[in-house]
């Protein structure tokens, strides 16, 4: 039952990641894509899926898709009618899964953050009921196969598991946010949760956020002071989440714990952040007060920073608050530097980054950063970096407002 | 664990824009009229439901953030700040402890269209004020910015049944005491390119929009109240596990109600859709409400109106327990049940 809850008479369990799958424009998998971000590779090109000719910005980070997919259940058919976006969902999912070493069941909740879900297939909807208004070729195929139900229903499939499924469209927060939700569900009863996020590159929301100007012309520099906005990437992170209990009675490998999740809204503007970042300070704030930690306790900080200068000033100025005196020493960087944002797939693919680095014993740099934001109170890393570091917190703000903060702790 | 209580609802539908009408138009058992809506470049137009113009221009359209939304965001607004039933802007722990659950399956499609259109047109001049609209998470964004509130704010994107789903959502936020109220609102809008997609499945199928709300809390006040008493597993369909299958297992979680129950379920007169949950819920022997007959289809804000319908029924005294039953499109079966709590003695 969805209510009442079974609840944990010993209050909330310890909650750890058993399975992480991964794929960027660095590449499919843990292995290539933690050498990329630890070296600070970068994976922008000239957009080639549409036409960016008339558009001003013309970079993105494209996944090179491989010519082969984990079909598992899937028939070819289905394979074939699937958008990019949820190709890209199923290789990270498949990943994720096979790590775990988790065997199907009926009752694994499925939780997903996504912003377009299969926004290339309703892409080509609109063009063939404009074009073609008398032809219903394929129409009904896209319209089943669009709908991020549908992508989650595939994943599920492929992978020979069901559960309830659950869909977070907050944004580019959405990522993050499925992770906390899954989080929360652990926390209140659920023994396993698969969760992460995903995202294709689209033609309307690359037009989209070009029309905003947000998209940089140059180079996206978070945290530089002649930033000029951010680049789009495309990808999916997906984590097989379990209670310490439950990895332990299997004796999984455990990649990494999670302990704290802080979820606001900032009402100041559809697409702008509070100058001051009261929401991003707030959503620290209440991770931090969950997980029990300081932010002296905290040694990484995986930023949302875009690249935009209304998001870096504002996170700068929240984390800056938030760390008071630690910001001085507190390393910070933006991977999005490396494979652009992947809006509501960016929070689970720097969750994802932040496993990998306190794993690893090594911080990702912002390799495109030249001259540092004077906002920025803390240290901003240029250069790969080892470090060995217990607490790792990593940002996710998107439109709308929706603020999300996880925090990561080495798995020793 | 504490009690989850309804303390109001708020609808906006072909029937109007108020509870008042959604429950008029289904007391009155009659389809309401159906009307014509252009497709380019097909010389049939869609047939559909269309939420009449308000009364009167509703005062928060004047608000910074609602003037330019699409009715999606109108819809979802109206219908929740009838359920909350406090003046705007809420103050204080109102603001701060207010949670907010969004959700919708089709979602701003009417700007998204818009926006892509004119970006095939040419991108170079497509509208900045359009695209931030066409985001899914706009209209509880905007509702959050009314309010005034800077708590939790999920947007859930699904089939039907994931109103219900952000029923327990909202509750399970309760129970822990992360909020101390929490709106669940599910919206639509009608476009003519979701009603020739709706159309390509079911023709018999009426294409609809608007609004449902929901306003929870964790304590009834010692008061009078409906209460949430269970929603079952949200079970997801599979290639094992067909509509009709789930249907019944979402039936069987619930067990057998009480003689003098209402079934608010998600029937539309279409006998292909209607014969899987008619053989889940075929042992019902109580009354029904299918606002789903009345309405049109109207994807998750169909499955609000039920539990608005449901509210309405306790509330209002007819019913001491009601239950909704929503067979979603194509991810999920789901139910639950709500019932009157008397006063403390």
């Amino acid at each position: 039952m969805l209510f009442p809850f079974a609840s944990h008479t010993n209050g909330p369990p310890r909650i750890v990641v058993t399975g992480a799958g991964i794929i960027t424009a660095l590449g499919a998998g843990w292995t290539i894509n933690a050498e990329g971000f630890r070296t600070g590779r970068r994976a922008l090109r000239r957009v080639t899926l549409f036409d960016v000719e008339s558009q001003r910005a013309k970079m993105a980070a494209e996944v090179d898709l491989p010519n082969s997919l984990p079909t598992g259940g899937l028939s070819q058919r289905t394979i074939g009618r699937m958008d990019r976006a949820a190709k890209l969902l199923l290789l990270a999912g498949h990943e994720a899964w096979q790590q775990s070493g988790w065997l199907p069941d009926e009752n694994t909740p499925l939780v997903l953050g996504t912003t377009g879900g299969g926004m290339r297939l309703g892409e080509a909807l609109y063009r063939q009921a404009i074009s073609s208004p008398s032809s219903n070729c394929s129409q009904a195929s896209r319209v089943v196969h669009y709908q991020p139900q549908r992508q989650a229903m595939d994943l599920m499939e492929a992978l020979g598991f069901s559960g309830p499924i659950s869909i977070i469209a907050n944004a580019c927060a959405s990522g993050a946010n499925a992770i906390g939700h899954a989080w929360e569900l652990l926390r209140r009863g659920h023994a396993r949760v698969f969760a992460g996020g995903y995202e294709g590159l689209s033609q309307l929301i690359f037009s989209g956020f070009d029309s905003l100007q947000a998209l940089s012309t140059t180079e996206c520099r978070p945290f530089d002071a002649n930033r000029d906005g951010l680049a789009l990437g495309e990808g999916a992170a997906m984590l097989a989440l379990e209670t310490l209990v439950s990895a332990q009675a299997r004796n999984a490998n455990i990649l990494g714990e999670i302990v704290g999740y802080g979820a606001t809204t900032d009402v100041h503007h559809l697409t702008q952040p509070h100058p001051q970042g009261d929401a991003a300070f707030a959503a620290m704030d209440a991770a931090c007060r969950i997980a029990g930690i300081s932010p002296e306790m905290v040694g990484y900080i995986n930023a949302h920073g875009t690249g935009t200068p209304l998001n870096d000033s504002s996170e700068a100025m929240a984390i800056n608050r938030w760390a008071g005196a630690r910001a001085k020493t507190l390393p910070v960087s933006s991977t999005k530097s490396s494979v652009g944002h992947l809006l509501g797939a960016a929070g689970a693919v720097e969750t994802v980054i932040c496993l990998m680095s306190l794993s690893g014993r090594w911080l990702p740099p912002t390799p495109t950063l030249q001259t540092l934001e004077p906002a920025c109170a803390f240290p901003v890393l240029r250069e790969p970096m080892d470090a060995k570091v217990e607490y790792a917190l990593t940002n996710s703000f998107g439109f709308g407002g929706a603020n999300a903060t996880l925090i990561l702790r080495r798995w020793s | 664990m504490s009690r989850i209580c309804i303390r109001g609802a708020g609808a906006v539908s072909p029937a109007g824009w108020g509870v008042g009408a959604l429950c008029d138009a289904l007391a009155q058992n009659r389809s309401l009229p159906v009307s014509h809506l252009p497709c380019p470049g097909r010389a049939q137009p869609l047939r559909v439901r269309r939420v009449p113009p308000p009364p009167n221009r509703p005062t928060f359209a004047a608000h910074p953030r609602l003037r330019r939304t699409s009715p999606i965001g109108q819809y979802a607004t109206a219908a929740a700040l009838e359920a909350l039933g406090s003046p705007v802007p809420l103050t204080g722990t109102a603001a701060s402890g207010l949670g907010i659950v969004y959700c919708a399956m089709a979602g701003c499609v009417n700007f998204s269209r818009r926006f892509y259109d004119e970006t095939l047109k040419n991108p170079a001049t497509a509208s900045p004020v359009i695209f931030p609209e066409t985001v899914f998470n706009a209209p509880a964004s905007h509702l959050g910015a009314l309010l005034g509130t800077s708590g939790i704010n999920y947007t859930l994107v699904g089939d039907p049944g994931t109103f219900l789903q952000g029923v327990a959502l909202a509750a399970d936020w309760l129970t822990i005491g992360r909020v101390k109220g929490c709106l669940v609102v599910g919206a639509e809008e009608l476009d003519w390119l979701v009603a020739g997609a709706l159309e390509l499945f079911d023709p018999d199928s009426v294409a609809s929009e608007g609004a449902g709300a929901l306003y929870l809390t964790a304590d009834c006040d010692g008061s009078d109240c409906v209460e949430l008493k269970a929603i079952t597993n949200a079970y997801s369909f599979t290639s094992s596990r067909e509509r009709a299958i789930a249907a019944r297992k979402a039936r069987a979680d619930l067990g057998t109600g009480s003689p003098d129950a209402l079934l608010c379920d998600g029937l539309q007169a279409v006998r292909r859709l209607d014969e899987p949950e008619l053989a889940a819920w075929q042992d019902w022997n109580g009354k029904r409400l299918s606002p789903k007959t009345i309405c049109g289809e109207a994807f998750v804000a169909s499955a609000a109106w039920q539990c608005v319908s449901a509210f309405e029924a306790i509330s209002s005294q007819h019913h001491n327990t009601a239950t909704v039953s929503i067979l979603g499109i194509n991810q999920q079966a789901i139910a639950a049940r709500f019932e009157r709590t008397e006063p403390a003695r």
